[in-house]
């Protein structure tokens, strides 16, 4: 029976896109079943960030209308073994899809794969009930400010009262450069307010951005400091206990983290 | 040319400092969806029952709708925080 992953964070823009594809992707390496269901209908991305836009033929609405069946709908990704995209409708919106329709979607889904991922629209309307009706774990993606930890605690509130208990937390575009001159707030800060597990921390990278114009998700490149936060939170997600920090980064970044964490650099 | 002395002796608030604290302020509001009203309401309710036993600083009384980790240390679970200083016990309520 397969699992239902929603990415949630109530801002916009803080990386849940990049954090579904990177995590789909990455547990499509581990020889995992995955398929990515995009929900932000009306403004669909993560066909653009898998590479997979030119692939589209049904979407989302098309399923849940029964249009088509949903095999139909899936797109496989060639590159990597077990991977699925099911792409949202552009040229819809949010109210074409019900929370029930999604619980079904969901439920149906499960028997062939391992791993669903969700990813979900900024925002606590509809879009966001439809994303988390179906999940049975949700990963909260926010970035160290004001405005996106804010509105990360009013999800985890939401989540809670919908019955997604334990979210996990993830920082994503940390920057440890800031975080050492005292004008970023640390991981330590950030959990302290928001009182939730961390699942990982992503490093502001500029191979985000070449891996999203190229279409190919960071997780899968070696080089990429992003990429290997990617694969630590992946192993993490199959119940792996990876150190947070040890394995994170480089040599130089770490030694810098376990200052900013207060930790001997032995 | 003015010196900045807090920053000449190095214990100046860095922004992340703010961030945080400002953040707390705003979550506490956030995260009561009562209104301030009815906290207000336990406050007093609070006072007069604490009053019976010991005078208490009513002025620098704090009361907060916060979350805290339960007992199990599996879920986060809302919580009332209340910061009381005593003045004194009253001799009735030895
Ligand atoms: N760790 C990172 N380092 C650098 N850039 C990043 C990082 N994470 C995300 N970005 C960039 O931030 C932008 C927003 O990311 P993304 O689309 O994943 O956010 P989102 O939460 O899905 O947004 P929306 O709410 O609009 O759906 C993108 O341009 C992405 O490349
Ligand atoms: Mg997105």
């Amino acid at each position: 029976m397969g699992e239902v992953i929603v990415i949630t964070s109530g801002k916009g823009g803080v990386g849940k896109t990049t954090t579904t594809a990177n995590i789909g992707t990455g547990l499509a390496l581990q020889g995992k079943k995955v398929v990515l269901i995009d929900t932000d209908i009306g403004l669909r991305n993560l066909d653009v960030v898998m590479g997979l836009e030119n692939r589209i033929v049904y979407d989302l609405v098309d399923v849940v209308e029964g249009t088509c069946r949903i095999k139909q709908a899936l797109i496989k990704d060639k590159r990597y073994e077990g991977l699925f995209l099911l792409p949202a409708a552009q040229t819809r919106d949010k109210s074409a899809v019900s929370p029930e329709q999604m619980i079904k979607l969901c439920d149906e889904l499960r028997n062939e794969f391992d791993f669903i991922l969700v990813d979900c629209p900024a925002g606590i309307e509809q879009g966001f009930k439809n994303a988390i009706a179906g999940a049975d774990r949700a990963v909260v993606v926010t970035t160290p400010e004001v405005s996106a930890v804010r509105d990360a605690d009013r999800i985890i509130g939401l989540l809670e009262a919908n019955e997604l208990r334990n979210p996990k937390l993830l920082v994503n575009r940390i920057r440890v450069d800031m975080v050492k001159r005292g004008d970023m707030m640390t991981i330590d800060d950030i959990i302290d307010i928001l009182a939730i597990d961390l699942i990982g921390v992503v490093p502001d990278d500029e191979k985000i951005v070449v891996s999203t114009n190229k279409g190919e998700p960071a997780v899968t490149d070696s080089k990429s400091l992003a990429g290997q936060a990617y694969r630590n939170i992946t192993r993490r997600l199959l119940g792996e206990e990876v150190p947070m920090l040890d394995l994170e980064t480089d040599d130089g970044f770490l030694v810098k983290l376990k200052r900013l964490f207060g930790l001997r650099t032995t | 040319m003015i010196l900045d002395l807090s920053k000449l002796f190095g214990r100046s608030k860095t922004s992340k400092d703010v961030a945080k604290e400002r953040l707390k302020l705003v979550l506490i509001h956030d995260r009561a969806n009562v209104s301030p009203q009815f906290l207000e309401m336990v406050k007093s309710e609070i006072i007069k029952v604490i009053s019976n036993y010991m005078d208490i600083d009513e002025s620098a009384l704090d009361i907060q709708l916060t979350k805290t980790r339960s007992e199990e240390g599996d879920r986060v679970v809302p919580a009332l925080v209340a910061n009381i200083p005593i003045k004194n016990v009253k001799s009735s309520g030895r």
